[in-house]
């Protein structure tokens, strides 16, 4: 099987799609952290497998399937959890597995089937359509927009349910906010990273980001740092050796977080207090 | 002077009528009816397990499931939930992620719709915290985490405030001076304060009114009329003597 390497031709396409993505991971990924619910772009990533599958079944372009499946799935499981008081981390087991099992099925239905054809849902590949980076670009753009006007309501809920709906907020529609843009992202992702690999985008740049950072705001801001640092840097190095480009900026941002962890245990960063008092 | 059955009152800004909660058929709270009028200062004691925190979860719509109704600003809270914007809530135990990352002055914020740092400032001042508005929360001890919900309810200029054992893990000086602050709150700045405590010397010290708990509503009304009747204080002492609580 091939992996795809970054071609010269495709370069501009990667990066300014691979920058557009890695701010939307930051920052949709920061909250599923903070909600201990880190694994959720994984068990997204693995529903829209489903999706993909299934859109390959029946012969329907499969990204827009793959986006249904995802956030229909994640939404239905998490009003289940509420009603039942399932834990978080079993929703996102329940939700990964029976993704990837329906998917599997699906994928040994469907006849002439070829590897290739699913290979780049699970580990990305080049984009090199420039209607897909518009889409990229759009989708991004948007739900961008959006956590501007809602972060606080967002954050309230993540720091405190209990005071954040005692003040008015609606908690529970934040919540399917939430997940309804992390289903978008995780679909948009996926081309870049492939469903396996695309919690390191959720996660690792806001986990080392957190080493560091005092507030929300540098939080954020050094996490999309991170992230396109790391999408960037991934994908020349994809391009200079000839290697896979998703297993390249996974394995940057996972360079910058060991980083990150050395930087601060060895006392040569304290915090990011001391450059910006009052982010 | 037991319970209040007064009826609509248009200076009550909060009403209760009939309130009963069961967990799973267990009942907690019993079919409890009072009112609370602008100004007050409501002291609400009772036991553990007397279901303070469940009356309050049910006044600031956490809670759905009850019966009998509840008014604020004489519109049931079911039909809307506005007048949560003139209520300030400090829960009994905030749960603080040690590693959330926010400061003091952005949790305050959360609450905010305009980001009015003023406003912020005074009230992290009210509570003495104004110093360490750019520490991170979780670096905090719990007594100050618990000063800055305190200071967080105050944001807004609420009406009401609504505490629920506000100074556990304060320290005695710091109770001292948050007490003041509410009684400040309450004389000067008109605040309706409904507070649930197990330290009665401090009940008696600043509500005017008393609520007393357990399931049932046994007493509601004057502080004063509470704390000299002894009668009502053995009672008390009775239903809550699993609490260790004494009233010197
Ligand atoms: N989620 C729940 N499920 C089942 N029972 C509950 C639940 N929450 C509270 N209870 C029960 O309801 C009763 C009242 O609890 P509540 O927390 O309102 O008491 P409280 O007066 O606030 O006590 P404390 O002084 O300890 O804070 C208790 O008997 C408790 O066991
Ligand atoms: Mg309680």
């Amino acid at each position: 099987m091939t992996f795809e390497a970054v071609s010269y031709e495709s370069i501009p396409h990667a990066l300014i799609s691979g920058i557009a993505i890695s701010l939307l991971c930051s920052v949709v990924g920061l909250f599923l952290v903070l909600r201990k619910f880190s694994l959720f772009g994984d068990a997204l990533a693995h529903s829209a497998f489903g999706g993909v599958a299934f859109g390959l079944f029946i012969g329907i372009y499969p990204l827009w399937i793959a986006c249904a499946v995802a956030i229909l799935s994640a939404l239905g499981l998490s009003k289940i959890r509420q009603k039942f008081d399932i834990s978080g981390d079993a929703i996102v087991a329940i939700l990964l597995s029976t993704g990837l099992g329906a998917g599997v099925i699906l994928v040994s239905l469907t006849e002439d089937f070829e590897f290739h054809d699913i290979e780049e849902f699970l580990f990305g590949s080049a984009i090199v359509d420039t209607q897909n980076v518009v889409t990229i670009l759009a989708l991004a753009g948007a739900i961008l927009t959006i956590l501007f006007f809602t972060y606080k309501k967002i954050l309230y809920s993540t720091f405190s349910e209990e005071q954040a709906k005692a003040s008015g907020i609606p908690v529970e529609k934040m919540s399917y906010l939430l997940i309804t843009m992390a289903g978008v992202t995780v679909v948009i992702s996926m081309q870049l990273v492939g469903v396996l690999l695309i919690s390191a985008l959720f996660v690792l740049p806001n986990v080392s980001a957190m080493l560091y950072a005092r507030s929300f705001k540098q939080t954020v801001i050094l996490s999309m740092l991170f992230a396109v640092s790391a999408t960037v840097s991934g994908i020349i190095m994809s391009y200079q050796f000839e290697i896979a480009q998703a297993g390249c900026i996974v394995l940057v941002a996972a360079a910058i977080f060991v980083g990150s962890l050395v930087a601060k245990g060895s006392g040569l960063v304290k915090t990011a207090g001391i450059l910006a008092k009052r982010a | 002077m037991f319970i209040n059955n007064s009826g609509v009152d248009f200076t009550m800004i909060v009403d209760i009528q009939k309130l009963s909660v069961d967990y799973s058929g267990i009942k907690v709270l019993d079919d409890i009816s009072f009112g609370i009028a602008e100004g007050d200062f409501l002291g609400i004691i009772g036991p553990n397990g007397a279901g303070k925190s469940t009356l309050f979860h049910c006044m600031l719509g956490l809670r759905t499931q009850y019966d009998g109704t509840i008014k604020f600003f004489g519109q049931d809270i079911r039909d809307s939930r506005k007048y949560l914007s003139q209520v300030g809530f400090v829960p009994q135990k905030p749960v603080v992620d040690r590693n959330f990352p926010a400061t003091i002055r952005e949790v305050l914020s959360m609450s905010q719709n305009s980001s009015d740092s003023k406003k912020v400032d005074e009230a992290l001042q009210k509570v003495w915290m104004h110093e360490l508005a750019d520490r991170r929360i979780g670096d905090l001890s719990v007594g100050q985490q618990q000063r800055v919900f305190i200071a967080k309810a105050l944001v807004n200029s609420p009406k009401i405030l609504v505490l629920d054992e506000p100074v556990t893990g304060i320290d005695q000086y710091n109770q001292d001076l948050f007490f003041q602050i509410l009684g400040e709150l309450n004389t000067k700045e008109k605040i309706s304060i409904i507070w649930a405590s197990h330290d009665l010397d401090a009940v008696e010290r600043l509500a005017s009114k008393v609520a007393c708990l357990n399931k049932t509503l046994f007493f509601h009304g004057i502080s004063k009329e509470f704390f000299s009747d002894d009668e009502m204080l053995k009672k008390y002492s009775e239903t809550s003597m699993q609490m260790h609580m004494h009233h010197h």
